[in-house]
């Protein structure tokens, strides 16, 4: 019997560094919790992850594989986890905050008369509940909660979470489950990628967003010029995106892309609790913004109060400058 | 087309953050004079796509909402009403006061089947104050609905509803037949904002109130003593940091002074 189960997420055949993320939470839980940590893996040409969940610290991996499953899809998927988690019985389910996990979470957990906390930050162990920290009123408030019916279900935030170190040496069961297809009554139609160009929002080292302040959609090619020099990604603030300036992909916020780069550039952004809920994890915060009064300033590192129009073409020289050096 | 809209009213979540105050000790967010209730604004869009939908099939069609709150949740519901919908439910009971997720959505899937399951069901997609994004889901899993979360449009394609749910990487189209369970996003764009006459009409619509005895359930299955989340805690997180301001006389000056900053951290 595992003591928690982990609803894995696989992107072009490889394990998500979210779920090697939820592995290494998991062990260091369970550690307390009694019992083992299992991964599930859901969905079609899955068993390649299986070595790399083991790995990352699974001691069971459950493979659901099933052309039918190739696609997330709530009616499908819910099935499958709730057959995992009869064979498996866990005390605690841990899935990624992510567009599956939190579209999975709520309805697995009312399917197994239990009940769910979405997007921790920080897991604990206290007696035999997790003790989850979230974020709420946009990033103003956090609370502690527990789920206190069993299973206890709580999706986490992405890169909130420390992976264990890859040990290709450990060992662990991998177990096929058989699918027993639900029949959708929804059918997903297709995909609209969004324009993956240059460096992704939550991979990058450095983040420089744009707000409302720009006051025109054409502000972001300069912001697109200035990221080309130190490699960084483009994000917008929900205003801007809103407004139809900026692809809703590159949201950063609480209802966008929630990143943690080492540096967040905020250009011409006031700093709304939703969005510092999206980059208040940030090693470090630089802002320029004409309003010294701005809400951003209260977050910063380092603050320009100006005009960006005539900040950024100077920025811009130095940056290169320094990269040539 | 007949709708039920679910909305909830919560503190204005643009009032500025310095209002916002925690009783640490209570566990509850404190009332602040700085900060106005106002319909969750997810569930605003949620009001919005019902009459978008409505709209589609030449305005045939009732669209009722739901609300789960104490006797000042009457404005949001209000809200919804002035916007265009026909009529209102406030489940309204102290039995119903400090519940979870669970507990809301089980009374307001309880409230749908005393209305009658309509043609879609329509919630934001998470309130704004506890930002959890669960309540419609649990209430798609209760009525044994299909469900889709997080769209940023959707409209009719003949009698099913075709929707764009965002994800990481794009948008995914779903097309779900009725009934259904859509949760909206602020991609969808902005709600209709009500004009005085329509906000005098409103005050005429009918708000129907129920306690939970009037949907089939005990005051011990609603509230408090339903629920399946236990707070442990409440506070307010101390991010505020010191802002070192680069100074200088020209953006130029302030430009090389922050690249020469951020070289000594080592931050670039």
């Amino acid at each position: 019997m595992a003591s928690i189960l982990v609803i894995g997420e696989m992107e072009g055949g490889n394990l998500t560094a979210t779920t090697s993320e939820l592995l290494g939470a998991a062990s260091r839980l369970s550690g307390e919790l009694g019992g083992g940590v299992s991964c599930a893996l859901i969905g079609a040409g899955v068993a390649t992850g299986a070595d790399a969940a083991i790995a990352a610290g699974a001691d069971t991996v459950y493979v659901a594989e099933d052309d039918g499953l190739a696609q997330y899809q709530t009616e499908t998927y819910v099935p499958v986890a709730v057959s995992i988690t009869e064979q498996d019985a866990p005390k605690v389910i841990l899935t990624a905050q992510s567009s599956i996990g939190r579209d999975l979470a709520p309805r697995l957990a009312t399917r197994l008369q239990s009940a769910a906390i979405m997007d921790a930050l920080n897991l604990e162990v206290s007696g035999d509940r997790v003790k989850a920290t979230r974020s709420s009123y946009g990033g103003n408030a956090r609370q502690v909660v527990t789920v206190q019916t069993n299973p206890q279900v709580i999706t986490v935030r992405a890169k909130s979470q420390d992976a264990l170190p890859e040990d290709a040496g450990r060992s662990g069961n991998v177990e096929t489950v058989t699918v027993d297809l639900a029949t959708a009554k929804a059918q997903v139609l297709g995909k609209d990628q969004a324009e993956a160009e240059g460096v992704r929002l939550e991979d990058a080292e450095i983040v420089i967003s744009g707000g409302r302040g720009l006051g025109a959609p054409e502000a972001f090619a300069d912001l697109e010029r200035l990221a080309g020099i130190v490699g960084a990604a483009v994000g917008a603030s929900r205003a801007a995106c809103d407004l139809g300036w900026y692809p809703p992909s590159q949201q950063v916020g609480l209802t966008g892309t929630v990143v943690s780069p080492t540096l967040y550039v905020a250009i011409a952004i006031s700093g709304a609790s939703q969005h510092m809920a999206g980059c208040g994890g940030s090693k470090n915060i630089i802002a320029i913004n004409k309003d010294p009064d701005a809400n951003i300033f209260r977050f910063c590192k380092f603050g320009i109060v100006d005009d960006y129009k005539k900040v950024l073409p100077a920025l811009e020289e130095e940056l290169k400058k320094a990269v040539a050096n | 087309m007949d709708a039920i809209v679910c909305v909830k009213q919560i503190p204005d979540p643009e009032a500025p953050a310095a209002a916002f105050k925690v009783d640490e000790a209570a566990m509850k967010v404190a009332d602040a004079p700085g900060i106005s209730p106002v319909i969750n604004p997810f569930d605003a869009q949620a009001v919005e796509a019902a009459l978008q939908l409505r709209d589609a099939v030449g305005g045939e069609g009732t669209i009722r909402l739901v609300s789960l709150g104490p006797d000042s949740a009457r404005d949001a519901i209000k809200h919804g009403l002035a916007m265009g919908a026909d009529e209102g439910y406030h489940l309204n009971d102290d039995a119903f006061a400090d519940g979870d997720a669970w507990t809301i959505a089980l009374a307001l899937s309880k409230a749908i089947e005393s209305i009658g399951i309509p043609d879609v069901l329509l919630f934001g997609r998470q309130a704004a104050d506890w930002d959890q994004g669960m309540v419609g889901s649990i209430v798609a899993e209760l009525l044994d609905l299909p469900s889709a979360t997080v769209l940023r449009s959707v409209e009719l394609d003949g009698e099913a509803i075709k929707v764009s749910r965002v994800v990481a990487d794009g948008f995914e189209n779903i097309l779900l037949p009725t009934p259904c369970v859509l949760t909206i996003s602020n991609e969808f764009g902005d709600p209709r904002y009500p004009q005085l006459k329509q906000i005098m009409q409103a005050a005429k619509k009918q708000v129907t109130v129920w306690g939970p005895g009037d949907i089939g359930l005990d005051a011990s299955d609603v509230g408090a003593a339903g629920r399946r989340v236990q707070m442990e805690a409440l506070y307010q997180p101390d991010a505020t940091v010191e802002t070192e301001f680069i100074e200088g006389d020209t953006a130029e000056e302030k430009a090389a002074a922050l690249v020469g900053r951020l070289r000594d951290e080592k931050i670039l």
